[in-house]
């Protein structure tokens, strides 16, 4: 009869209420576990554990590339290419690259933000499960959840129930697939 | 109704260490002086007076740059303005001090700039032409104005932020933030002239748009990497260590990193401009300052004035760690000594890369004198703003 679930979720009034829950569950050895809020709450991240992710290294990489690549085009162009004596200045007259250097350094590390956060957020996604909780359509406007994922290693549906009515919620409920 | 659990009043045990921290900045400060006092006599007087005015440019953005920082957080707002707030008005108290800094060059005006020997100017059409701006009264009197200026600013933040600790931030801290807008157009205003006056005409015949925007961007810096240094000395004991926490930190960390951005993209858009133009007029600047050895400087700041600081602060990690930032911050100031000898010295050393004892002594001097004097300001009132509005956010700010 146990139909896998995605998960158990609580429903909370105010944001110090998620916060001091996400940080309970933390304690309590639960790691798959996600918060869902009307607005940033920054606490929420420390109490989650959500600051390290592989964004800032792709960004990072991203820029070195569009850098690079910026570099050597107007390298190619400028010296091999189309070689042009201009006031006498050297064919590699690096002061003049640095300028689109920059741009594209921004414009790649830009774009590879924009992209990499819809990519590692796993987006667009049309179908979530949480949208099977009636009353999760609340979160984009005052209530707050947090949902333990079946995938966690400690989930055991009697038991996360159980403990997730232990931190005070309005509601508890089951979040199908 | 004073509802603070935190008592933000400088405890016994830190008073005794800001003292100590003094009277080694006041021993150092006074050796300082009576070596370079010697030098004024082994040297010369020309010598002195050129070494000085380098190592004053410096002590002019520990001063102003914390004014910009103070009218700033009025304007803005912000967890990081009320923990610098205290030190950026014990910064600007300063200024008596640093107006009496600046007698030596008033004295040396002669010794530092071509513009007011009248023989030179007289064979000089194009000096004759700049007469009108660059003539020792209204030098002075443009001095004047500008240190007039940042004292009444000074003495207004200073006397209002007093009144707000005292009566509550009801009746007083509107005439803060209202002074603060108009105060950061002045002060944008009189640091670019002051940096044409008293940097600028040591070459009369050389000219740069960006000068003034670059060293408002350097004192901001200046002060940020003091600002932190300071703030990271602070935190070890009450009451700072009650207040400050690595959020407030990366904040400040940020604007450094900012800034170090912002004086690179200035420093080099007047190196491009010029280098492309290649014009007889401007390009002799940079002729004296890319050769004879110069250029290795200016290789030093690009690295360590820009890439690595810049590489570093990219991390937030590093941001949140007290002692790193801190070693970051005080090896940008070391940077923003060399930066200014760079800018400064090739005006007077065309030919040869060189550096005269004073260029050491003079600094020390300077920055001893003018330390003793910002811990003795510091040291009189409590370390945070006792009725600043918003203070409990800014303290929530912080907590986990």
């Amino acid at each position: 009869m146990n139909k896998p679930i995605y998960g158990v979720m609580a429903e909370f009034d105010n944001p110090s209420a998620l916060v001091n829950a996400a940080r309970a569950a933390r304690e309590k050895g639960y790691r798959e576990l996600d918060a869902y809020s009307p607005f940033p709450i920054e606490e929420l991240s420390d109490a989650l554990h959500l600051h390290k992710n592989k964004l800032p290294l792709l960004v990072l990489v991203g820029g070195i590339v569009g850098g690079t690549i910026g570099y050597a085009l107007q390298y190619f162009v400028t010296v091999m290419y189309y070689p042009i004596n201009v006031g006498g200045r050297p064919l590699h007259s690096w002061p003049a690259y640095i300028i689109i250097t920059f741009e594209m350094t921004i414009l790649f590390a830009a774009l590879t933000a924009v992209f990499g956060l819809l990519g590692l957020c796993g987006l667009p996604m049309p179908y979530h499960p949480t949208f099977n909780v009636p009353r999760f359509a609340q979160a984009s406007r005052n209530r707050f959840f947090l949902c333990i994922e079946s995938t966690d290693p400690l989930f055991d549906h009697q038991k996360t129930c159980e403990f997730l009515e232990t931190l005070d919620p309005r509601e508890v409920s089951e979040v199908a697939h | 109704m004073m509802a603070n659990a935190v008592d933000y009043s400088i405890t016994p045990q830190l008073r005794t260490d800001l003292r100590q921290w003094r009277i080694r900045a006041l021993v150092a400060g006074v050796l300082g002086t009576a070596v370079s006092a010697a030098g004024f006599f082994a040297a010369g007087p020309t010598q002195f007076y050129r070494s000085y005015l380098w190592s004053y440019v410096f002590i002019i953005a520990l001063t102003i740059g914390p004014l910009a920082w103070l009218m700033l957080q009025y304007v803005t707002g912000g967890a990081w303005g009320l923990v610098i707030r205290r030190a950026c008005e014990a910064a600007t108290r300063t200024l008596p001090l640093v107006l009496v800094m600046f007698l030596p060059i008033v004295i040396g005006i002669n010794n530092l700039y071509p513009w007011p020997h009248a023989k030179l100017v007289a064979a000089d059409e194009l000096l004759r032409h700049k007469a009108p701006y660059l003539n020792v009264p209204f030098f002075l009197g443009r001095a004047a104005f500008y240190f007039a200026g940042w004292m009444f600013l000074a003495w207004w933040f200073n006397r209002w932020s007093l009144k707000e600790d005292l009566e509550g931030h009801d009746a007083v801290h509107t005439k803060m933030s209202r002074m603060a807008g108009p105060g950061l157009l002045f002060w944008g205003f009189s640091v670019t002239f002051m940096a044409v006056d008293w940097v600028l005409s040591v070459d009369p015949k050389w000219f740069s748009t960006i000068f003034g925007m670059l060293f408002m961007v350097s004192q901001c810096l200046t002060a940020m990497a003091f600002l932190i240094t300071l703030m990271v000395l602070l935190s070890y004991q009450r009451p700072m260590s009650e207040v400050l926490t690595h959020r407030h930190l990366h904040d400040l960390g940020k604007f450094l990193l900012a800034m170090v951005m912002v004086w690179a993209y200035f420093s080099f858009s007047q190196f491009l401009i010029i280098w492309a133009g290649n014009l007889p007029e401007e390009i002799p600047w940079y002729l004296a300052r890319l050769n004879h050895g110069w250029q290795y400087v200016g290789l030093l700041l690009v690295v360590g004035h820009f890439a690595l600081p810049f590489a570093l602060l990219l991390s937030r990690d590093l941001k949140r760690n007290f002692k790193l930032l801190a070693s970051i911050a005080i090896f940008i100031l070391l940077m923003r000594f060399v930066d200014l000898y760079w800018l400064i010295t090739p005006s007077f050393r065309h030919d040869s890369f060189g550096v005269s004892f004073l260029d050491f002594t003079i600094p020390v001097a300077l920055v001893g004198l003018w330390l003793a004097y910002f811990l003795m300001q510091l040291e009189k009132r409590p370390l945070m703003p006792l009725n600043a509005p918003h203070l409990e956010e800014v303290l929530e700010h912080g907590r986990d």
